[in-house]
């Protein structure tokens, strides 16, 4: 149920179950995860589990995968402090990190350089990709043009029609880009589509998952691949300002981006974190993404979680102005996260993440991906009581130049209201 | 702790499956194309000599379905089929019909309900078993143990990808039978049966001590004499599917008839 009166400040503070270094056997966080996907998939899961284990204890992989987040994306990313942005609004000093900096412009490339290394490691010579903006597929055309691996990538075709420079930079790319028209024809279908195809080739095909979802051992690997924005964050707050954050904030779709910054800093008692979902049209119009915030516990795409369903049980239909963030369930460590209280989470709709990524353009100069300008939204939200010596971070895991056409066209509807709105008052 | 509960025994008429040679299963999804053409259906699949019905609960997001059966469901959640109308639609056809019935869908709208609840539900409307693609045996505890208590057969799926080990387990885990899928892929119709899934189903047989029935792409008389040396019965779905939507209403229930009919003549 949705919570009265939520104020995400007043909870902060709770840290009641452990942080879990790791799933269990089965691959659960607590209650969530799991493995639910056809016999089929199964054995190559386990394989993939123990080539990940394997890969990630093995100096060489961490080497060459490290080498090539620094030299192919461009990492360490930067920790930049908005001053006028903390100045304007004085929630306190608010630092961002620059994921919108890293190769293809949002964190999603750490991700599909390490699983494409194992890909290649596994001899693998095809590999396949849900997205739904398209990060994901760009990021994993990129890759896979990088190692010259065959890329298939499973796109809605609703979204295909509304991201169309992500579908073209597929393209050049190399990628094939297989519209998909089944169900509601965007990232839920993409994911039943990219999975079928999975299981139809399973022998020669590795499934690139964009974020901490799906059957184990996906939103564990994940989050490990993605868990170098926090680790470079933490260095950086204790290298730049000389402390630890006070709050973090990061948006949440599926959850990589916030699992990657959180991570690091899960065992700093004094640090609290805030994940922020797509409130849409808000909670009450059933209009939304918020399925940690407003979602009931289910099974989809191999994991047990938080899910938008109707009573029946069947996965309703989401609603974000940011593809990104459009998605009906959550990574199985959020649903985790969120019951043991040690993350608080929130939502922001999306006028509130319009007006954000209209204050970070005019005030620092950069274009927030409409998924990260959530973040920033729920930044805004925080009681003004705050000390202006508090410390936040910011995942700002993406740049927003794919959300242009969205923005647009949300500023023209807006400009349409108001002049029929003073038309009506004369 | 949870209270003791005595099991229930698993209808009869699912122990007898296997008595009388090699089963036809037919799959439909309930209310498709509409619940009389989905009832008729059932009606002459049955009268052409099926073994057992399998009932296909509609879900939203299929992921083990290819096309066909992906079309049908959501035609099926559009006109309103809801899980507790596929019940009453089951317990419709229990009644009329001499042959037992299996449900087939996710886990989801089954745990929404509430493993338990759903199956005494089921079992009081005259299913006598379910088959649910995205629950592997390693996750089905509890809701082997729900099933179990109120007397309804939990059938397993076994893949061309299933190790020996696993086979085993499988085929332990599964009550009275298991269900072999001919090849890697979701389900759907296909030209011909390869040597791979001969080899396969000669692999499985080697293992398995309960009988087991291969489905995925099922719909040919040819099909079934290609297996029956290595098969103990037959799911036919897709190529169902198909015909109930490309055959005007009165021709379609004839049409699944005389499949079913002659998938029969070819097991026997």
């Amino acid at each position: 149920m949705v919570n009265k009166k939520h104020n995400p400040a007043s909870d902060l503070g709770n840290r009641l179950a452990p942080f879990l270094p790791r799933p269990d056997r089965r691959g659960r966080f607590g209650a969530y995860g799991g493995r639910y996907v056809p016999e089929t998939l199964i054995p190559a899961l386990e394989r993939l589990a123990a080539d990940f284990e394997k890969a990630w204890k093995d100096p060489a992989f961490q080497k060459e995968y490290r080498r090539l987040m620094h030299e192919f994306a461009g990492r360490p990313t930067s920790l930049y402090f908005a001053e006028r942005l903390s100045t304007r609004w004085r929630r306190g000093r608010i630092y961002l990190k620059r994921e919108d900096l890293n190769h293809t412009g949002s964190h999603k490339l750490n991700n599909t350089l390490g699983q494409i290394l194992l890909a290649v490691r596994g001899g693998k010579k095809r590999v396949i990709a849900e997205t739904g903006a398209g990060q994901h597929g760009v990021a994993t055309a990129t890759v896979a043009a990088r190692f010259g691996l065959e890329c298939d990538v499973y796109m809605g075709k609703i979204d295909v029609e509304r991201q169309a420079p992500n579908v073209a930079r597929m393209k050049l790319l190399g990628a094939r880009v297989i519209p998909v028209e089944s169900g509601a024809q965007t990232l839920k279908d993409a994911t039943n589509e990219a999975i079928r195809d999975w299981v139809a080739r399973v022998d020669d095909t590795f499934y690139v998952i964009g974020s901490v979802v799906g059957p184990h051992p996906y939103p564990f690997m994940v989050r490990q691949f993605q868990r170098v924005i926090g680790e470079e964050a933490r260095t950086q707050f204790k290298l730049q300002i000389g402390r630890l954050p006070d709050l973090l904030v990061a948006c949440v779709g599926g959850g990589s981006n916030a699992l990657g910054f959180f991570t690091a800093f899960m065992k700093d008692k004094s640090v609290r974190m805030l994940g922020v979902e797509a409130a849409g049209c808000g909670l009450h119009s059933g209009k939304h993404a918020a399925s940690l915030s407003a979602g009931r516990v289910g099974i989809l795409h191999g994991s047990a979680g938080y899910l938008l369903q109707s009573d029946d049980g069947q996965i309703t239909v989401p609603h974000s102005i940011s593809a990104g963030l459009d998605y009906p369930g959550v990574g199985p460590e959020h649903s985790y996260l969120k019951d043991s209280r040690r993350v608080t989470y929130t939502s922001v709709t999306d006028e509130e993440a319009l007006a954000a990524f209209t204050a970070l353009s005019e005030l620092e100069g950069i274009l927030p991906a409409l998924e990260s300008a959530h973040a920033l939204a729920a930044v805004r939200k925080l009681p003004a009581r705050l000390s202006s010596n508090q410390i936040i971070g910011v995942c700002l895991s993406g740049r927003g130049d794919k959300d242009l056409a969205t923005v647009m066209a949300a500023a023209e509807l807006r400009a349409d209201a108001i002049s029929t709105r003073s038309r009506r008052m004369e | 702790m949870p209270q003791f509960r005595k099991d229930t025994a698993v209808d009869d008429r699912l122990r007898d499956l296997f008595t009388a040679g090699k089963p036809v299963i037919p799959f439909l999804t309930a209310g498709y194309p509409t619940v009389s053409g989905f009832v008729d259906a059932a009606v002459a699949a049955c009268d052409a000599g099926a073994g057992a019905l399998e009932i296909g609960m509609p879900f939203s997001d299929p992921l083990a379905d290819g096309p066909a059966i992906q079309y049908s469901s959501q035609i099926a959640l559009a006109s309103g089929i809801t899980m507790p109308r596929v019940l009453e639609l089951t317990s419709r056809l229990s009644a009329r019909l001499p042959i037992p019935i299996l449900l087939m869908g996710y886990l989801n709208p089954i745990s929404q309900m509430g493993f338990a609840r759903f199956a005494r539900a089921a079992r009081a409307a005259g299913a006598t078993g379910t088959i649910v693609p995205d629950c592997p045996i390693d996750e089905a505890a509890e809701w082997r143990s729900a099933s179990r208590q109120a007397g309804m057969a939990n059938v397993f799926l076994i893949a061309p990808t299933t190790p020996d080990e696993r086979v085993a387990l499988i085929d332990a885990g599964s009550t009275v039978f298991s269900y072999c899928v001919s090849v890697a892929g979701v389900t759907g119709v296909r030209r011909d049966v390869s040597e791979s899934t001969r080899r396969f189903l000669r692999r499985v047989r080697r293992v398995a001590k309960k009988p087991y029935v291969v489905g995925f792409g099922i719909s040919q008389p040819e099909h079934v004499r290609a297996l029956k040396l290595f098969a103990d019965g037959f799911v036919v779905g897709s190529a169902l599917v198909r015909i109930l939507r490309e055959s005007p209403k009165p021709q379609a229930a004839v049409g699944v008839g005389r499949t079913i009919g002659a998938l029969v003549r070819a097991a026997e």
